[in-house]
């Protein structure tokens, strides 16, 4: 027994020592800081290109981002299975091509970029119109007719290219626009046609615009899509303009990637071709990690979090926070002594709301499981086998995540479309649980346990939202061996739990009185 | 500090003089010490502890029939022909739930403990749905006992709301540590659970005699629903009773056990049901701890002592008198 204490702390020694020890190697010989800065911090830019080969060559052209002050690109990464690669120039803006000789079925290539931005990173265009007027798009009629109306009337309501350009994307974006509006918008199909439109309408009136492309940067985003914004020459200098909320010069966060009117993507040989974005943000760049680890002599980076593609990074980031919800769950029952419905559900719960938002997903939760509860009980009627019984309850489950989607939708509450990311068989479960013990215990004890879980998961949501925890954890994995070593503490923690100081209280004190004194 | 914390809890220092036993110390320093995994079935199921019981000689409620699968119930009928009063249970049930209680036959009819009449086609549908896991935990299919009806001995009568009171003795490497009788009452719904309202009765280990009540941890003098004043209570038998329990040591090989025992008003004690993971609630129901008793045990030197000078040393060590 003894023996077995010793090997524990000794386990526990180490997994502290070493947890701590990585921790401060990074943080004072690589330079990590260890608390997040808000200062110029690092993106990483991955654009993802998907598409069907057509069984025969295939070419993929990428338009890469421009060089822009105030915006250092630290590096840059190709990944491209047997593909050839040829970085090209096209007047001010790059572009990659991808070839290869014979390629079929779906092709997934990747482009990555690592940049240190500077706080006021977007710097408006220096260069100038190449000529006096733009050239003046042809229209077909009614088309032509229904812009010089439109043009028109804009012209009387604005000063100066600004306003005009303001007052036209007000116009367009309107609830009730007028008839020239509709008929030029009931032409569109995609978003591009529209900001197409605005440029063709902006070119009739004589004014330089141009299409501008760029990603709204927030930390650990996936699978979004390029921006579309246009930009106007007022006379003097080139103004952004925002073509869905007519908002005007750029907004915070955002990350020009592409001037001009060229295409983000050409594949040739293929079809059903996209590009999707992910982006995270790290305290120091990857490229000078490896070097001052290369000067130190320890190689750590390369099997480092930052060395996977940006979506498995980006899950990571959630996953490195599940252990913080179990350490909580461990305290909680352990030290406190609440009772919660199976052991780890509530961090599967706590990682729910970390997409729901911690509100949101506890109405949508408590909805939930009341109607499935209520559903159960009229299931429990029905003298049926238990494999039967689960599977009707996550059947019910389906039902109501859809339910409760359409309704709310109707009724414009939009949060509770969030209900698909709880996941199904954890409700079913829930359901199921509460139920037979509803059944075995009263509902008292239902309302014990369902409070218990929902206190440890807030509790877990409020710790992994918190903007140090999400740091550390993500850029420190290493303390996941802390965590470790309080968790194996805590397996061995014998003393009261603080519930059971209030429930034994009875019991100090006072001598036992003797039956006669009843 | 404005608001006194320790009105609402108590010092930890003071539960440990007190030597209350923690649920975490409980689960690491006893069950999983002292109950080895692999003899937990033998306890879970009812089926199997009445077989080692009966191997063992240590007196259960006589079992009249196990129906086992379900083309066995097809002979349910010439079972009971000749039984006029019988309890049908579940193996695996917990809780009090399935369990079918028979006083006496009306004709064809049976009288159920409330007065309530099932034909036959009743019986054998409660003997169906005990098979197909209705009653048991996590609905796994199950198996019905059929065993002989207790009537609790007349000392208990003015007690019990309803059903037959059970003793729960903690029996710590074949020491009875510390015992509690368990009375239903309206509140707890018939069921001797004490979390639902049940009155747990701490008894004196010496002599069986009643030392205090608590109902919802809270101290009761008298028996909420008959008013029956608990210092005169005492529970007869008491020796033999000890003696029975301290036999389950070597019965089931577990270290740290709960013993539930029924009083028979013609058997005497009979053991009811084991259980590998007794809780806590006991220790509130005597007003003292568990944890000096069993460090007391574990600080005993001699080896495995024979089953009387356990009784012995648990009546002259655990007594509060
Ligand atoms: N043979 C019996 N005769 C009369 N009552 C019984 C009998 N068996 C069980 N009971 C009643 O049912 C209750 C629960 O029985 P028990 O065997 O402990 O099952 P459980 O595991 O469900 O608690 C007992 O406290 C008693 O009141
Ligand atoms: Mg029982």
């Amino acid at each position: 027994m003894n023996t077995a204490r010793t090997q524990l702390a000794l386990v526990v020694i180490l997994l502290t020592v070493a947890g701590l020890g990585l921790t401060l190697y990074k943080h004072m010989t690589l330079g990590f800081p260890l608390l997040p800065g808000r200062h110029s911090p690092v993106w990483t830019l991955e654009a993802q290109i998907n598409f069907d080969a057509e069984d025969g060559p295939a070419q993929a052209i990428l338009t890469l981002p421009a060089a822009q002050d105030g915006a250092i690109v630290l590096d840059e990464f190709f990944s491209s299975p047997g593909y050839g690669i040829n970085v090209k120039k096209q007047g001010s803006q790059r572009q990659a091509v991808w070839s290869i000789r014979q390629a079929e079925e779906r092709q997934t290539l990747f482009y990555r970029i690592q940049l240190r931005l500077e706080p006021e990173h977007l710097t408006k265009a220096a260069d100038e119109p190449a000529s006096d007027k733009p050239d003046t798009p042809v229209l077909t009629e009614p088309y032509s007719t229904a812009a010089k109306t439109l043009l028109a009337t804009i012209r009387e309501k604005s000063s100066d290219n600004e306003s005009f350009t303001g007052t036209l994307l007000q116009e367009l974006n309107s609830v009730d626009p007028d008839q020239n509006t509709n008929m030029l918008l009931g032409n569109l199909t995609s978003r591009n046609d529209k900001v197409q439109l605005i440029l063709d309408l902006l070119h009739q009136e004589g004014i330089h615009a141009r299409m501008v492309r760029g990603l709204q940067l927030e930390d650990g985003r996936r699978k979004q899509p390029i921006v579309d914004m246009v930009e106007i020459w007022n006379g003097w200098h080139w103004i952004l303009f925002n073509p869905d909320t007519a908002a005007s010069g750029a907004p915070d966060n955002f990350f020009l990637w592409q001037r001009g009117g060229k295409s983000l993507l050409d594949v040739m040989g293929g079809s059903h071709s996209r590009v999707e974005f992910s982006m995270i943000s790290q305290p120091i760049p990857t490229k000078q990690l490896a070097l001052e680890e290369a000067a130190s002599g320890i190689s750590m980076v390369d099997f480092s979090i930052y060395s996977l593609p940006l979506e498995e990074q980006n899950a990571f980031k959630t996953i490195l926070l599940v252990p913080i919800g179990i350490l909580v769950v461990l305290v909680m029952r352990v030290l406190v002594g609440l009772r919660t419905s199976g052991t780890f559900m509530p961090v599967l719960i706590a990682v729910a709301f970390l997409q729901t938002r911690w509100l949101p997903g506890l109405v949508i939760f408590i909805t939930v499981v009341t109607v499935g509860l209520w559903l159960r009980f009229i299931l429990s009627r029905l003298n049926m086998l238990l494999v039967a019984r689960l599977g009707s309850v996550v059947i019910m489950v389906v039902g109501i995540m859809v339910t409760m989607s359409i309704l709310s939708w109707k009724l414009g509450i939009t949060q509770a479309l969030t209900v698909t990311f709880f996941p199904m068989i954890i409700l079913a479960w829930t359901i199921e649980r509460m139920s037979i013990l509803w059944e075995e215990e009263g509902p008292r004890d239902v309302f014990i346990e369902g409070f218990g879980s929902l206190l440890v998961a807030s509790l877990s949501y409020l710790l992994m939202t918190n903007r140090h925890v999400e740091y550390l954890t993500f850029n420190f994995p290493e303390l996941l061996m802390l965590v470790l070593a309080a968790t194996l503490l805590l397996g061995q923690y014998t003393g009261y739990r603080l519930l059971e100081l209030k429930r034994f209280r009875s019991l100090i004190g006072k001598p036992l009185q003797h039956p006669a004194e009843y | 500090m404005p608001v006194n914390l320790f009105k609402w809890f108590a010092r930890p220092h003071a539960l440990l003089d007190a030597g209350v036993l923690s649920m975490n110390r409980r689960n690491l320093c006893y069950v999983s010490r002292y109950n080895k995994r692999s003899l937990l079935p033998l306890v879970d199921d009812k089926l199997s502890t009445k077989r080692l019981a009966e191997k063992a000689g240590v007196a259960v409620p006589k079992l009249l029939g196990v129906i086992q699968y379900q083309h066995d119930v097809q002979q349910l009928h010439k079972l009971l022909d000749h039984l006029s009063e019988f309890v049908i249970k579940p193996a695996n049930g917990s809780g009090g739930k399935g369990i079918l209680v028979i006083t006496g036959r009306d004709g064809s009819d049976f009288v159920k403990g409330s007065g309530e009449k099932l034909g036959f086609a009743d019986v054998k549908r409660h003997v169906t749905n005990t098979l197909g896991g209705l009653y048991s935990l996590g609905g796994k299919t199950d198996v019905a006992l059929i065993e002989s009806l207790i009537r609790a001995d007349p000392v208990f009568e003015r007690y019990s709301h309803e059903g037959v009171p059970d003793i729960r003795t903690i029996v710590f490497k074949g020491y009875p540590v510390m015992a509690m009788l368990r009375l239903a009452t309206k509140a707890s719904d018939g069921k001797a659970n004490l979390h639902q309202g049940a009155v747990g009765v701490g008894l004196d280990m010496a002599s069986g005699q009643s030392l205090r009540a608590v109902q919802f941890d809270q101290p009761v003098t008298h028996h909420p629903d008959t008013m029956q004043d608990f210092s005169a209570l005492s529970v007869p038998h008491w020796k033999q009773l000890l003696t029975l329990t301290a036999r389950c040591y070597e019965m089931t090989g577990l270290g740290y056990l709960g013993v539930d025992m029924v009083l028979d008003q013609n058997e005497g004690p009979l053991i009811l049901e084991l259980n590998a993971r007794p809780g806590l609630a006991i220790q509130i129901a005597n007003g003292s701890g568990l944890r000096s008793r069993l460090e007391m045990i574990e600080t005993l030197k001699s080896g495995d002592n024979a089953v009387s000078e356990r009784v012995t040393y648990a009546m002259t060590h655990f007594s509060h008198f």
